[in-house]
């Protein structure tokens, strides 16, 4: 199991063993949201990006309804793994950067410009306080149509056709490898994320069960569906 | 008594004016005339260089226009040291711009952090405003070709024909009777040349007082700024008939 290095000593310590400890440190950021599954794939008009939405602490799940895709602005979509209070931050500080530049400038950021600042933010961060956080960003613009860009924790940018995060990319990339054309209709491209899904739950020993599908086209980013097998049970009444 | 209010960039008059602007604003009366105009596939750039002395030499081959980026080019007015400082923190911000987003910035953007920063001298004490009044011409992919002029208060506005610089106001008469929308930038080239025909003090125009630039999009879809040669200047100024070949045979 993954655990972060908790720094108990403020007091500087001697340089060799600071850097120890961010060489740790940073071999611990690989492991932070492996147990996480993000994948997506651009289709013909549209991207499709899901995520499970468990929320693991430790061996405990807390909650298996936590929505890892934020809608970025109106045709963007960000899904994201790793630690989740990195992620929230972090998801959340491109959100609100992202609308502050249209406010400002009354022209939105293409899907390229929101990948490019996201991956230059990511990488400031690196060698000061990194985020752990891996990101698939999804977006459709007027001019070049739908778009998938692959940011990983320590900024690493790809524009893909498909991708995918943690121990569930096993799966999910060799199926979309597999099945993936470029040019597919919704129905396929929902088919294939159900593949990958079913796969995800019968081979992976952490599998989470439930999971969460967005869509950005044309028409904007959208919630498309959700996939559960268990659902929280409410508190019994006292 | 009215000295009280021009010691300082940042305090009103008593009329509620900025003495120090608006001096600035005069200095810039009298720098060379420079004119642009935005055109249906491109934008134009004409500018009139004040020759100081034969003897000098000057290093490089405009004085007057100057590339910020890629796609956006403009043309100074004023005092040249304090443009110098303007384009340098100009090309700073669309380099910056590019760095962040990996796509050219757009012009507005670029106007407007320039202007952003001509505002602050005229606010925040101690310094004198720049001198300096701007054409921007440039185009980008979402509002195409532009043409945008800033004055040293940091005020700009989008324009279809401008003038800065001495007599500016006439050759902006002359702009506003003459201008047609739809007009070519070949027209827009002859028309730019015939006003500063007029406005301009020396009686006849020559290639070594004018620079001419231009911004519009090549064949393959690339944004291109070309600086006329000399040459080029000369031919088409007796094409348009607006220098005065006589002189010479004469």
């Amino acid at each position: 199991m993954p655990f972060r290095v908790v720094l108990l000593v403020t007091k500087r310590e001697p340089k060799r063993r600071r850097k120890k400890e961010r060489e740790e440190e940073e071999e611990n950021l690989s492991e932070v949201g492996k147990m996480e599954c993000v994948f997506g794939l651009v289709g013909n008009g549209f991207a499709i990006v899901v995520a499970d939405t468990s929320a693991v602490h430790s061996i405990l799940v807390h909650k298996s309804n936590e929505d890892k895709i934020m809608l970025l602005d109106s045709h963007k979509l960000i899904a994201a793994s790793g630690e989740p209070g990195d992620r929230v931050q972090f998801t959340e500080y491109i959100q609100k950067n992202v609308a502050l530049y249209q406010f400002r400038n009354g022209i939105p950021l293409t899907t390229a410009a929101a990948a490019n600042f996201t991956r230059g933010e990511l990488a400031t961060a690196l060698r000061k306080n990194p985020y752990s956080v891996n990101i698939l960003l999804a977006g459709y613009d007027k001019e070049t149509g739908p778009s998938l860009y692959y940011i990983d924790y320590i900024a690493t940018l790809h524009k893909l056709e498909k991708g995918a995060f943690g121990y569930g990319s096993y799966f999910s990339l060799s199926l979309m490898d597999r099945h993936f054309h470029s040019g597919m209709s919704v129905e396929e491209a929902v088919d294939l994320v159900d593949k990958c899904i079913m796969e995800i739950r019968s081979r992976l020993v952490v599998a989470p069960p439930n999971f969460v599908i967005k869509i950005v086209d044309k028409d904007g980013a959208r919630e498309y569906a959700w996939r559960q097998s268990v659902n929280d049970t409410p508190a019994p009444p006292a | 008594m009215s000295r009280r209010y021009d010691s300082r960039t940042t305090i009103f008059s008593p009329e509620g004016r900025l003495y120090q602007v608006e001096y600035a604003m005069e200095a810039i009366g009298n720098a060379g005339t420079a004119i642009g105009i935005l055109s249906k596939d491109g934008v134009v750039l004409v500018g009139e260089k004040k020759v100081t002395s034969k003897l000098l030499q000057t290093s490089t081959s405009t004085e007057k226009m100057y590339k910020i980026d890629d796609h956006v080019a403009c043309a100074v007015a004023g005092i040249m040291s304090d443009a110098n400082i303007l384009i340098n923190t100009a090309r700073v911000q669309a380099q910056r711009y590019t760095l962040a987003y990996q796509e050219p910035m757009p012009v507005e953007q670029l106007v407007q952090s320039l202007c952003d920063t001509k505002q602050g001298y005229t606010q925040f004490g101690g310094l004198r405003p720049f001198g300096v009044s701007f054409l921007f011409a440039g185009w980008d992919k979402n509002y195409g070709f532009q043409l945008y002029m800033s004055d040293p208060s940091g005020n700009y506005g989008g324009w279809k024909a401008a003038a800065i610089g001495a007599n500016n106001q006439a050759a902006q008469s002359i702009l506003k009777q003459d201008y047609k929308d739809e007009i070519t930038r070949e027209e827009a080239v002859q028309l730019a040349l015939k006003v500063l025909s007029k406005t301009m003090d020396s009686t006849s125009l020559t290639s070594e007082k004018l620079e001419l630039a231009e911004v519009f999009l090549s064949p393959s879809g690339k944004v291109k700024y070309q600086v006329c040669a000399p040459e080029t200047l000369t031919k088409l100024l007796v094409k348009h008939g607006v220098t005065q070949p006589a002189t010479e045979t004469a």
